[in-house]
């Protein structure tokens, strides 16, 4: 009796006042501090993709971006049956320039990545040991990535000139080549030339994430090992290893998305080399030199799903935590 | 087996003299422990013995063979850190496991040695688990664990009981007491700030204080005979009384010392009688009383009372210390003769 009279009463309370449940309220504020960020990225990122995606089922030129048709995936692939009963193919995905970007694209970012990771762990473990002056050179690592990559570009451009670069003048000179080398523009070792660039530049970030890894370890745990006996290189890859992997995996996925990607560095130091054109190199040739913009925009959105697949693909097999549910 | 000798030991980090000249012997099978207010030096001085710090100056010796540069493996040590220092990515089996593969142990032997320490600090139902499926008290048995299957002749703890709650000090105490019974042969070193772990552990205690060795001795020998008023208040709970003043001068000292458990409350016409104080505050803890005094002096005076008598707040009281256990010191802080 007294039991079911406050139950009412609390009813009763809540049905006249109109305020909100705690947790509505929270849900409410979340709602307009993310709004903001939600608009934004609508903007800047959503509505462009979506554009590209509609584009790429178009005929649209960059003459009539407006007056383009739904031709289905025409862009992608479509075949046409000729009078003789020849079959012929058109569309991205049998276009062999694509093929050879992707190849191209996969190979860059797959040799670049393997080799910044384990650079970028080698040199985290000499920032991480103690040595007079290690402030300094933890800044000073990080040159290569604050500089603009069009600038480095251009500097190893110069560095790797066939006529006057120093690096065939440096090789010469201690005899490891006979003649000088067109490093950028011959066919052969054009990629090597864009792995070397972006390593360069990249390696400190790599390092610098690994290093924020390392720094996540107990000291102490390396002070048990050291009593016990174990020796340095299996403390690495039974201790260090595990531990910094779920840092090292979230840094391979950035580079990974940033390779997979690539633009700017290829276009400046190798610009036209069939060896190293990367799909965003050549769905911007058709986008805007070609005036095949509708086959450019399905080409970008191909990369748009790759990247996806990709990184899909990594987290799932890695069991990378980006949400940090694993942290201890 | 192992019997280890300090000979003027020092450390410095920089300028910063840490450990300054200390000379000890550490029996074989001897249980020692390093007390001392907190930045005194003992985690430093442990170090040493394990071999993670070098040496700055003087020697180290086990079995009268000088180990100053020889890497702690190689000494025969097994150490228990504070923040037990698991391998958070392994489970427990291979925590305790991981030590011994190098040291050509067969797999069988290898899993015999694990199971037996388990079975000794009853975590056989943990091996599977990973560190952060423990609590504070089971970790610290894997990591005591991890030291007992490599066998050493010299067991070092570094405070191995102050992450735990007060319930589970005690139990885990009570088990590294039954380990020092149960490992007869292995010199155990155990370095603590809490002198009631000292007491109860140690078969002998080294007081450290600003990195020298205040006294060494056996806990009755620091309890009854005390080399320093430093000493005499760092053992005993609670703290010794000190006098100064005008109850020193009655018995011809700089200092007095005297436990809250040699004063004993007695009747007013009592000839014996020799401090009135008027109770300023009593704490019962069930078995004892702990009552403070107002004697005149700088401090109120602590008085240990055994079972349950109640003496209201202002009562006067006739007191007398017992005589057979003052403590005299002089102005240097030292026995007076
Ligand atoms: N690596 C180090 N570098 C500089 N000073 C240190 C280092 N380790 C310890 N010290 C200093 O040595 C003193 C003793 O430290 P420690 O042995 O850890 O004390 P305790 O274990 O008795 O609390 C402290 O004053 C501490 O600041
Ligand atoms: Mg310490």
């Amino acid at each position: 009796m007294s039991n079911s009279s406050l139950e009412n009463g609390t009813k009763h309370r809540h049905k006249t006042s109109n305020s909100l449940s705690l947790q509505q309220q929270r849900v409410r504020a979340a709602f307009w501090f993310l709004a903001p960020m939600i608009v934004m990225l609508f903007c800047v990122a959503a509505w462009p993709l979506l554009r590209t995606i509609y584009f790429s089922f178009t005929d649209t030129s960059l003459t009539s971006l407006y007056e383009g048709e739904w031709v289905w995936f025409k862009n992608y692939l479509s075949y046409r049956e000729l009078s003789s009963g020849r079959v012929i193919w058109r569309g991205t995905l049998a276009d062999p320039a694509w093929w050879n970007a992707v190849w191209n694209t996969v190979r860059f970012s797959f040799v670049s990545v393997s080799i910044e990771a384990v650079l970028g762990i080698l040199v985290a473990l000499v920032l991480n040991a103690e040595f007079k002056g290690r402030g300094l050179v933890r800044a000073a690592i990080l040159i290569p990535w604050a500089i603009p990559t069009i600038v480095s570009a251009k500097m190893w451009g110069w560095m790797l000139n066939d006529q006057f670069g120093i690096i065939n003048d440096a090789l010469l000179k201690i005899g490891l080549i006979d003649h000088k080398i067109a490093w950028t523009a011959s066919i052969d070792t054009a990629m090597i030339s864009v792995l070397i660039v972006d390593v360069w530049k990249t390696t400190p970030f790599m390092a610098l994430l690994c290093l924020a890894g390392l720094q996540m370890i107990p000291k102490d745990v390396y002070e048990a090992a050291k009593v016990d006996g174990v020796h340095p290189v299996k403390v690495f890859f039974k201790v260090t290893l595990p531990l910094v992997r779920p840092a090292l995996m979230v840094a391979v996925i950035f580079r990974i998305l940033d390779a997979l990607r690539i633009f700017d560095l290829i276009y400046v130091l190798t610009p036209n080399s069939k060896a190293t054109k990367t799909m965003s190199i050549i769905s911007r040739e058709n986008l805007f030199e070609f005036d095949k913009f509708a086959y450019g925009s399905a080409q970008s959105t191909l990369l748009f799903a790759i990247i996806a697949i990709f990184v899909a693909a990594y987290i799932w097999l890695g069991k990378v935590d980006l949400g940090g549910k694993d942290e201890r | 087996m192992a019997n280890i000798e300090l000979k003027n030991l020092h450390k410095s980090y920089g300028a910063v003299h840490v450990i300054k000249g200390i000379d000890l012997e550490i029996k074989s099978g001897e249980f020692m422990v390093f007390v001392g207010p907190s930045g005194c030096g003992k985690s430093t001085l442990l170090r040493l013995i394990s071999g993670l710090e070098a040496i700055s100056d003087g020697e180290l010796l086990f079995d009268g063979e000088v180990v100053n540069n020889v890497i702690p493996s190689k000494r025969g040590i097994a150490m228990v850190f504070q923040s037990y220092a698991l391998y958070p990515h392994m489970t427990v089996y291979d925590n305790m496991a991981f030590g011994l593969k190098l040291a050509k142990t067969t797999k069988q032997e290898m899993k015999e040695r694990v199971l037996n320490a388990a079975r000794m600090l009853q975590i056989e139902d943990l091996l599977e688990r990973l560190p952060k499926q423990l609590s504070g008290g089971q970790r610290q048995r894997v990591a005591i664990g991890r030291a007992i299957v490599r066998d050493p002749k010299v067991f070092l703890f570094d405070e191995p009981l102050s992450n735990l709650d007060a319930a589970l000090r005690v139990a885990t105490r009570l088990e590294i007491a039954k380990l020092h019974h149960d490992m007869q042969d292995t010199t155990m070193v155990y370095v603590t700030h809490d002198q009631v772990e000292a007491m109860t552990l140690a078969d002998r205690i080294c007081v450290l204080r600003d990195g020298i060795v205040e006294q060494v001795g056996t806990p009755s020998e620091l309890y009854e005979s005390p080399a320093s008023i430093f000493v005499a208040g760092f053992i005993g709970s609670p703290k010794m009384n000190f006098l100064t003043g005008k109850f020193a001068d009655e018995f011809n000292c700089d200092t007095l010392g005297i436990r809250p458990e040699h004063i004993e409350i007695v009747d007013e016409d009592n000839s014996d009688k020799l401090w009135t104080g008027k109770v300023i505050h009593a704490e019962d803890l069930g078995s004892d009383n702990y009552l403070y005094l107002e004697i005149g002096a700088d401090e109120p005076l602590v008085v240990r009372q055994a079972g349950k008598l109640k003496i209201a707040n202002g009562t006067k009281v006739n007191l007398r210390p017992q005589n057979a256990n003052l403590h005299k010191f002089n102005q240097q802080g030292k026995p007076a003769l």
